[in-house]
């Protein structure tokens, strides 16, 4: 895993301020410069705790993706929501003539 | 007979057995918990949203109910409902300023269940913004204030339920628990939470923060009501396709009072260093007392606990940041002007969410890439599966487990708020529970020497609900401790 050295202590990051940038992008989720660096500090130390999962060897143990019964129960294919345009649009920021508006994607 | 300034003190059991013999009604007893909620709000800050209007209709409906002896279970008794929940026609912020003006065109399936079962709601509670944190203090409205001490935090995500109950503002509420957010409330403020196994109560019309952890489940001041709530909302949903197809029990008849025989599983790694003396001390007093009434305890191990809460926050903030990208700002919710949608989005976003939502959408988005999924989210993933292997193998020894709920009581506002990672770790007996779908009841044992309540924990096998809210039953009725109602 890559790495940098934090200048204040010398101790080897989790997380540079670029892979922070990165998945600040990935999250879209703009960030000002102290965010971005109060979030590479708080995520640095979250990191290097969460570590001592690496004290446990997992080889050959399946992982658990979900608890509770197995399998998905199916239900009959049929219409029980009703067509009401108005109430789903009701929270809409911004709308027109029956459609959510948003700014132009296509030039 | 109560006179009415204390009608918003009875129990759900005695409110309702009162209202069906009309020797009180819904009105007044709906009145009396409004009149509390105008006089203690202002310290306490339980609610973000106090309906008044809609209870009192709400309560003559249920006093026509009553008066045509028609009278389903809650029919008339005054619920607090987390801000988390759909509720028709009602804002529905989950503390957020993304969702502040937000109004559901839909009710949640409990909160349908609950007004088929004549429920009346005073209004929307208070809680960390998309229930993540352990204090409260995550809200966008402000933190709730422990109705106990208004220096201290109620705990959280659930907060606002768990001081609302406790300060007699309603008789029940709903919460629900993704890593201990209605237990840890439930212990700092001297109340009753449960949360139920994975799968057993719907969650369609549930704020989703993390959909593998996520469960419903309801606060109350005795086990009994707890026990009444869970009925009437646990049980299969056509529109939630995790939740169990399995009957619903009368967790009410299971409440016999008699612990004879019943083997309790006592983990060594939940009686650890640096754990509150006062808390260790009311936990082994109660585990004395189930002795006394005829149960055996039973040394056992979960040898992955400390490894949960580094699990929990790959797992839970792994789903969060699949979760929380529907807030777009395009079809609901608020939305800041940009000239073009990416940017839209980035700064919706930035505005939206408070610091621990994006800390956790960070860090989940960060554990999900590519590059460290294996590292981090995938490891994560095999851990559960040891914690959960834990749990399964204790209960081959012993019915239930008994521990804290957490190892110290309420905190002081703003102690935590500066430090993640030691906010996180107050969650430590909450979320293994959590990572292994397990039930788990909170209810208080005891009082530290500042008169703040200290919580224990009671967890079932799955779909053990039933024995949990016993032993809790049991312990209660012994008159071990005398619950203390907040001075407020």
């Amino acid at each position: 895993m890559q790495g940098c050295y934090d200048p204040r202590t010398m101790e080897k990051s989790k997380i540079t301020p670029e892979q922070v940038r990165h998945v600040a992008r990935l999250a879209r989720i703009e960030l000002t410069a102290g965010e971005e660096e109060q979030l590479r500090t708080d995520m640095d130390q979250i990191l290097a705790y969460v570590d001592k999962l690496g004290e446990l060897d997992t080889s050959g143990v399946e992982p658990t993706m979900q608890v509770g019964e197995s399998g998905t129960p199916m239900r009959a294919d049929e219409v029980t929501n009703s067509h009401d345009p108005e109430a789903m649009l009701a929270n809409a920021p911004a709308r027109e003539r029956g459609y959510f508006k948003v700014p132009k994607i296509i030039e | 007979m109560a006179t009415s300034a204390e009608l918003n003190r009875l129990t759900i059991a005695d409110a309702a057995a009162r209202l069906r013999k009309r020797e009180i009604s819904s009105l007044e007893l709906t009145r009396a918990c409004l009149a509390r909620i105008a006089a203690v709000e202002p310290r306490l800050n339980s609610f973000i949203t106090v309906t008044e209007k809609d209870a009192l209709a709400q309560a003559l409906a249920a006093d026509r109910r009553l008066g045509a002896g028609d009278a389903p279970a809650l029919c008339g008794i005054p619920l607090g409902i987390k801000d988390i929940y759909a509720t028709k026609g009602v804002a529905t912020t989950c503390a957020s300023k993304i969702l502040k003006d937000f109004v559901p065109p839909f009710d949640a399936t409990v909160i349908a269940k609950l007004r088929a079962d004549g429920a009346v709601f005073v209004g929307k509670t208070n809680m960390d913004e998309f229930a993540m944190g352990s204090s409260t203090e995550n809200s966008a409205f402000g933190p709730t204030m422990n109705p106990h001490d208004l220096s201290r935090v109620a705990g959280g995500s659930s907060g606002g339920s768990a001081a609302a109950v406790a300060a007699g503002e309603c008789l029940g509420a709903l919460g629900t628990d993704t890593g201990g957010s209605i237990r840890e409330p439930a212990s700092f403020c001297g109340v009753v939470g449960i949360k139920p196994t994975y799968s057993r109560v719907s969650r369609y019309g549930v704020v989703a923060y993390a959909s593998s952890l996520d469960q419903v489940g309801p606060f109350a001041r005795s086990v009994r009501d707890t026990a009444i709530l869970l009925r009437s909302i646990a049980g299969h949903d056509p529109r939630d396709s995790t939740c169990s197809a399995r009957p619903v029990p009368d967790y009410e008849r299971a409440l016999t009072g008699d612990v004879a025989g019943l083997r309790i599983g006592v983990p060594r790694e939940y009686f650890v260093e640096g754990m509150e003396p006062a808390v260790e001390h009311a936990v082994r007093a109660a585990l004395k007392r189930y002795q006394a009434m005829g149960a055996t305890t039973i040394d056992i191990s979960l040898p992955h606990t400390a490894y949960a809460i580094a699990c929990y926050y790959l797992v839970a903030t792994a789903e969060a940041s699949a979760n929380l990208a529907r807030y777009d700002g395009i079809r609901y919710g608020a939305r800041a002007a940009a000239e073009d949608t990416i940017t839209l989005y980035e700064k919706t976003r930035a505005q939206g969410f408070g610091a621990e939502v994006k800390r956790r959408i960070m860090l989940g988005t960060f554990a999900l890439s590519t590059g460290y999924y294996d590292a981090y989210y995938l490891k994560a993933m095999k851990v559960r599966t040891l914690i959960r292997r834990d749990f399964e193998r204790a209960f081959e020894k012993c019915d239930v487990i008994v521990t804290p709920v957490a190892p110290a009581t309420a905190f002081k506002l703003g102690e935590k708020m500066n430090d993640p990672l030691t906010m996180y770790l107050s969650d430590i007996f909450t979320i293994s529970v959590n990572l292994a779908g397990l039930p788990g009841l909170a209810l208080p044992c005891g009082y530290d020497s500042s008169n703040l309540p200290i919580g224990m924990q009671i967890i079932g096998a799955p779909f053990a609900e039933e024995a949990i809210l016993r032993a809790g039953d049991a312990f209660e009725r012994s008159g071990a401790i005398a619950t203390r109602s907040p001075a407020l």
